[in-house]
């Protein structure tokens, strides 16, 4: 199959293009940017004026609901989801029911998900059996099974010197070891940030002290151990300060925020809106503002769905009932836009975050246009808006906080591997 | 912000919290509560406003006082009062909240006056049912409990007329305490001035001070020249724990004495929401003395869950008309 996308702007963030010009892709790989190679015939052209061509998105984090939770979300509904989305590759964590602690689960989740074209699917491998945080995975199994690194989720790890262990396995064989900072003790009970809505709506809170005792604990472990750690859903002003200071000092860490920390805060709960139950909770303003800086300047290293569907049910509960998470696979690209957009940043900046910052993460070829690399990519609408509705999501989950809101910018065709597996010939 | 317990018209359509009702409302319940105190003294106490009505009352957590109070309040205004000790019964079998009310409603119910130990859960069910069934709050988690609130500003109305010149403390574990929140919303709406909390910092909530209180640690200190002094319910189970040590050193301190009450004005009154903990945020030479209005503060409940079960059953022309 050869495509050529014909008159796009091309933003490539790693080589800082921004420019209408035409792409040519042969056997899976970008073969040409700007002129036709010798000899190219397009089995199919893809008119891309006025829109934007970008490397599909790279997500870090979304969940696809299986082994265990298919009545929340099936592994079809869920790629259907990151292909509209423009998501060419996805992270999802090891908090399936059983959790992907055993070889066979991942094996058998990459079959699945490699079945035809579609999605590239990087499963994380459970640290600890069960997830349990007492004993520690087979990695190295895990590892040539699939697993391209290996998590917690949000599952507790109380036991600081499991931690130490589990930190020092992983360095032996160097695995990335990704953690959610948030202290088991501080966090236990709460629902929503220590501040003023909590104590307004009598919700049980969870101070951002939860996020920088966690954050201190694992920063003085890399210490101690050498070891690799991405930092998943940062959510405080003061946690972003340590992780700043971090990386000045030379550690080898690297962090991630989530699409609804980027932009809602502790008041967007509301009337106890179960949507806006997430983990970590949404703080304060400043917060907010602290996480936007943060990942503006690269101490925030990429943005994350941190997409969870969740069954209508187990949302419309009292708040603290509710279980926690948002639907958010169709909603990277345009929240990231809407973000560069309030923030004046360029293009090439902002889709960073979501492109070449996370495939570095990651360690995959992914995340650029340049030729030899694998066609995957996205062709979006920047200026076509569309509302999020239970309809318009592809997802299962149709929980998300921005549910009913206006959303600008839509992915007409997605491309993995040089297969066209999105196509909206509205968009 | 959009307020789910008022119709576009600003009419009363819920009570779910005092938080963001206009002073308007508040003193139109607590001038119905008036007429309806009358009602009690009665020899016949039944009036027909909610004739032909359905009352279920709700109650997703143990409530002995709440539950009676309310369920009288409606049999006095002629409803049907119909009792649902929910945690006995559909919960356990699985059934989910919102399918409960849904079961309810198809019942015909008119008004369902709920109890739940979570906060938020009175918001959630009058987000989901029909146009024509009002909600009534009867506490929910830490978040509100307006009826009490209400009755606690009809008492305090009762004994000091007016609410611009009053200097107001709450005393206790204000952190898990939807009376507390309510009342500090429904003080603050009648513009008193003066609204102090006080409690060990285990017990008052971070930022508290947002929602217009002055926060003392010291009794004595925060005691001094109050005319009002609100005593909240210590649970057992936060007695003995990380939250306190013990009750002898939590009513030490922050126990309700003669001596620690010398210091508030001479007349002073004392109330609590109940069930009161005597020996532990209560002496009983205070909570039996002169300046203890508890027992009033139960009577004034009924009128003032009448008054808000009427008002929220009539329509707001009929309204205009009484």
């Amino acid at each position: 199959m050869k495509i050529h996308i014909a008159h796009g702007r091309v933003i490539d963030p790693i080589s800082q293009r921004d420019e209408q010009t035409d792409i040519y892709l042969a056997a899976g790989k970008i073969v040409a940017l700007g002129r036709c190679p010798a000899g190219f015939s397009a089995n199919r052209v893809i008119d891309a004026r006025g829109k934007l061509v970008i490397p599909g998105l790279v997500d870090l984090s979304a969940r696809l609901r299986e082994p265990g939770y298919e009545y929340l979300a099936t592994l079809e509904s869920e790629m259907v989801a990151a292909t509209v989305g423009g998501v060419t590759s996805l992270c999802c964590p090891p908090d399936t029911d059983p959790p992907l602690d055993e070889p066979g689960l991942v094996e058998m989740l990459k079959h699945r998900a490699h079945g035809r074209q579609q999605t590239n699917v990087y499963p994380l491998g459970a640290l600890t059996q069960q997830l349990q945080g007492t004993r520690l995975t087979e990695m190295g199994e895990l590892f040539d099974a699939g697993c391209i690194a290996f998590s917690q989720a949000n599952a507790p790890l109380v036991d600081t010197q499991v931690l130490l262990r589990a930190l020092d396995y992983a360095a032996t064989f160097g695995f990335t070891v990704w953690l959610q900072p948030q202290d088991h003790y501080l966090s236990r009970g709460g629902v929503a940030h220590d501040g003023e809505v909590a104590s307004r709506l009598g919700l049980p809170p969870i101070p951002s002290c939860a996020e920088t005792i966690a954050l201190s604990t694992i920063l003085q472990l890399v210490r101690e151990t050498g070891a690799r750690v991405h930092l998943c859903r940062l959510s405080s002003a003061k946690g972003v300060e340590l992780v700043r200071a971090a990386k000045a000092e030379g550690l080898p860490v690297t962090c991630d925020i989530s699409i609804n920390h980027l932009h809602l805060t502790e008041h967007d709960i509301g009337y106890f809106n179960a949507h806006c139950r997430l983990i970590p909770p949404l703080r304060s303003l400043r917060d907010r503002d602290a996480l936007r800086a943060g990942l503006v300047d690269g101490t925030i290293d990429a943005l994350v769905s941190d997409h969870a569907p969740v069954d209508v049910d187990a949302k419309q509960l009292p708040f603290e009932a509710a279980e926690p998470g948002a639907s958010g696979l169709e909603l990277l690209l345009p929240l990231t836009l809407a973000w560069a957009r309030d923030n004046r940043l360029a293009l090439t900046v902002a889709l960073d975050r979501i492109t070449s910052a996370p495939a570095r993460i990651l360690g995959i070829p992914a995340g650029q246009l340049s030729p030899g690399q694998p066609a995957d990519l996205c062709v979006f609408d920047p200026e076509r808006e569309w509302v999020v509705t239970p309809t318009t999501l592809k997802s299962q989950g149709k929980n998300t906080p921005f549910l009913n809101l206006p959303m600008l910018g839509k992915v007409s065709h997605t491309v993995v591997g040089g297969f066209i597996i999105h196509e909206d010939a509205r968009a | 912000m959009f307020n789910p317990q008022l119709t576009a018209e600003g009419h009363l359509k819920h009570l779910l919290t005092i938080e963001g009702l206009p002073p308007a409302i508040l003193f139109q319940i607590l001038d119905r509560a008036t007429e309806f105190e009358a009602v009690a003294r009665q020899e016949v106490k039944k009036v027909p406003h909610l004739q032909g009505k359905s009352v279920f009352n709700l109650f997703f957590e143990a409530s002995t006082r709440t539950r009676t109070t309310f369920e009288i309040a409606a049999k006095r205004l002629s409803a049907d009062v119909i009792n649902l000790n929910v945690s006995s019964s559909s919960q356990s079998k699985g059934e989910t909240l919102l399918d409960t009310v849904d079961n309810l409603a198809a019942m015909q119910a008119d008004m369902f006056v709920v109890r739940h130990a979570e906060s938020g859960a009175a918001h959630l069910i009058a987000s989901h049912v029909g146009p024509n069934i009002h909600v009534i709050n009867a506490g929910d988690g830490r978040h509100a409990h307006p009826t009490q609130a209400l009755l606690d500003m009809y008492t305090i109305r009762h004994y000091k007329q007016r609410f611009e010149n009053l200097r107001v403390a709450i005393v206790g574990d204000v952190l898990h305490s939807r009376v507390a929140r309510s009342q500090i919303h429904a003080l603050t709406t009648l513009k008193v001035p003066e609204v102090r909390v006080i409690g060990p910092k285990t017990l008052i909530p971070r930022n508290v001070d947002r929602l217009g209180v002055q926060v003392y640690h010291d009794m004595v200190q925060g005691l001094k020249g109050v005319d009002v002094v609100i005593m909240l319910r210590l649970q057992n189970e936060r007695m003995n724990g990380a939250l306190l040590p013990s009750r002898d050193e939590y009513f030490k301190y922050y126990g309700l004495t003669p001596a620690k009450l010398a210091h508030a004005k001479p007349d002073a009154i004392v109330m609590h929401p109940g069930p009161m903990n005597r020996g532990v945020e209560i002496h009983s030479e205070v909570a039996d003395g002169v300046q203890s209005v508890i027992l009033k503060q139960v009577t004034f409940g009924i009128a003032v869950r009448m008054a808000v079960m009427s008002i929220l059953a009539s329509p707001p022309s009929s309204a205009a008309r009484a």
